[in-house]
């Protein structure tokens, strides 16, 4: 009994389809992700990898299918509600309060954990039980150092650390990372893979990347994506040994 | 932070600037700025509650009148009734008119929250232009309701033959009712300081900022929004209420849409989002209305001009162009 639950997956996507006009940017994906797993997604460009994330995150309505999480239906349920139960993502392109500091971006994500946004009297400013989580993620990010300054002073790969920062301070079981690598330097990226690999104890990853490296080194599970289908899904070795995937993607 | 030191200086210079002009006046016996002081406070009282909105919450709502003159109706027709002696509602229940200051500030607030949250409720359905339109579009329907309602003057208004008095004040009294309203706007600021600086205030800038965000780390963006939207307007209401008492008289006017238009431009000239910024916006307004007005009825020519220099140059309005660009931490 309790081995069966400790391996339900986390969530498990049946049948979702969503179509804009003529494109079907998912057509019949399921697909599950286990507990303490990284499960990448590849693919494409235009493959509907973040249609997808924004399917699974309530961005996005599917036309069909279902999202469960932690073994309850979601299809249903908004951005918030989800992000309540556990489920966080990161942007492809940075979506943060451009004028509060890091450290504010990161507190506002705290704050949303403990359920206490409708408090109108206390100041934030000097409140230690939301700056000292949020500076420890920070910390974890690497931006220690960048917490009070507002995001506009960040460059590109900050901003990404300073997302991931974000997710990670809502404690969530299930992060959606949508190519948490892209236009990181080798420095930065070398850093966010190692922060990646190191949370698998807390949370599960659903990681759309295009960084191959990225992927083949932190992946357990991959599963990839060509115009909205699933056309292989398996481990690093079985992926690449596809010959399927080789054709579709890798390209040799 | 020099900047902000500069900003907390020139807040505190303008907040004493009100306080000192018509106090001076008073001595010299001038009484009529003593109520043009007046004046300005309620003006910026307005403003402060708009500012909650429209700077803090970027809800840019072109319908403020309508709680400016909900406020000022509920405080008219309560004490309409108590100089006549009768009852505003018998059915469904038995409701007195009430000279008592507190029953009408009381009524003002929960009018104007009650409305502000159904209209609210509806309007921040949609952003931007729409919202702009759907707020002016709610105004305009409570200003021809008050214009076809007879029992309480229609267009010609409500004239009002008492001012109402509380905890021993006596608020037909020029100096007492300046500051008393004076009060009541440093208050506000001060609620407005708090609110801003809590954790309530940190999701309202961030809906402000960038929704999505908002809603991704599990903060649905539209409770926020609504309860900013009823304070901000609770506040407008509360002024309504205070003007009423100042010009012994309510009117449809309270409610027209270039009163909304008015209270966006305190905020504007004053700067956006900056907490002290509706009464250097409500004080350069009078002081246009009064001295130019004196030379010429043209006067809003040269308030569009200034308008116009703002929007174009000092975006942060008279409080940005004295401590620079705001800060968020």
């Amino acid at each position: 009994m309790t081995e069966a639950f400790a391996t339900e997956p986390l969530l498990v996507l049946e049948n979702l389809h969503k179509s804009f006009g003529a494109l079907r940017a998912t057509d019949d994906v399921s697909l599950s992700v286990e507990p303490g797993r990284i499960h990448a997604l590849i693919g494409p460009n235009g493959a509907g990898k973040s249609t997808l994330i924004g399917q699974i995150a309530g961005a996005l309505k599917p036309d069909a299918g279902k999202v469960r999480f932690l073994g309850r239906d979601v299809t249903g349920l908004s951005v918030p509600q989800r992000a309540r139960r556990g489920l966080a993502r990161t942007f492809q392109v940075s979506s943060l309060a451009m004028e509060f500091s890091a450290l504010r971006n990161v507190m506002l994500a705290v704050q949303a954990r403990g359920h206490s946004t409708f408090r109108f009297w206390r100041p934030v400013r000097n409140d230690r039980s939301l700056i000292d989580p949020a500076m420890a993620q920070l910390e974890r990010v690497g931006l220690g150092a960048r917490a009070d300054l507002p995001v506009t002073a960040l460059s590109h790969g900050e901003r990404r650390q300073l997302e991931l920062a974000v997710a990670l301070a809502m404690e969530p079981k299930l992060l959606l990372l949508d190519e948490p690598m892209a236009g990181l330097g080798g420095e930065d990226s070398r850093r966010m893979t190692e922060v990646l690999s190191a949370l698998r104890s807390e949370a599960a990853i659903l990681l759309v990347e295009h960084d191959m490296d990225a992927v083949f080194s932190l992946a357990d599970r991959i599963s990839v994506l060509v115009y909205g289908r699933v056309i292989a899904s398996g481990s690093v070795a079985d992926i690449r040994a596809s010959q399927d995937v080789r054709d579709a993607y890798l390209g040799d | 932070m020099p900047e902000m030191r500069r900003e907390t200086l020139f807040n505190a210079a303008l907040a004493l600037l009100l306080l000192a002009l018509p106090l001076g006046a008073w001595l010299l016996g001038e009484s009529y700025y003593v109520s043009l002081g007046a004046r300005v406070a309620i003006l910026a009282l307005a403003g402060v509650g708009l500012n909650l909105a429209l700077g803090f919450g970027g809800m840019v709502s072109f319908g403020h009148a309508a709680f400016f003159g909900l406020g000022g109706y509920a405080a008219g027709v309560l004490s309409h009734h108590a100089f006549e002696g009768s009852a505003v509602l018998n059915w469904p229940v038995m409701l007195e008119g009430s000279d008592s200051t507190l029953v009408l500030w009381a009524a003002a607030l929960f009018l104007s929250g009650v409305v502000a949250a159904a209209i609210g409720a509806i309007s921040l359905r949609t952003s931007g232009v729409y919202f702009i339109m759907i707020t002016l579009a709610f105004a305009q329907m409570i200003f021809y309701m008050a214009v076809s309602l007879p029992t309480y003057g229609g267009e010609d208004g409500l004239p009002l033959y008492l001012r109402s008095g509380f905890a021993g004040l006596d608020l037909s009294d020029e100096l007492v009712f300046f500051l008393v309203c004076y009060g009541l706007l440093l208050l506000a600021i001060l609620l407005s300081f708090r609110l801003v600086g809590s954790r309530f205030g940190a999701a309202l800038e961030c809906a402000r900022q960038n929704e999505t965000r908002l809603g991704a780390v599990g903060i649905a963006p539209y409770p926020v929004k609504l309860t900013a939207f009823v304070l901000s307007a609770m506040i407008t209401g509360l002024a309504g209420a205070l003007f009423v008492e100042l010009n012994g008289f309510v009117s449809p006017a309270m409610l027209s849409w270039q009163v909304s238009g008015e209270i966006m431009i305190f905020v504007i000239l004053g700067g956006v989002g900056r907490l002290y910024g509706p009464i250097a916006g409500a004080i350069l307004f009078i002081v246009l209305e009064t001295v130019i007005g004196g030379y010429t009825e043209r006067w809003q020519l040269f308030l569009g001009v200034i308008l116009l220099m703002v929007v174009l140059f000092a975006r942060g309005g008279v409080i940005g162009l004295v401590a620079g660009k705001a800060r968020h931490d």
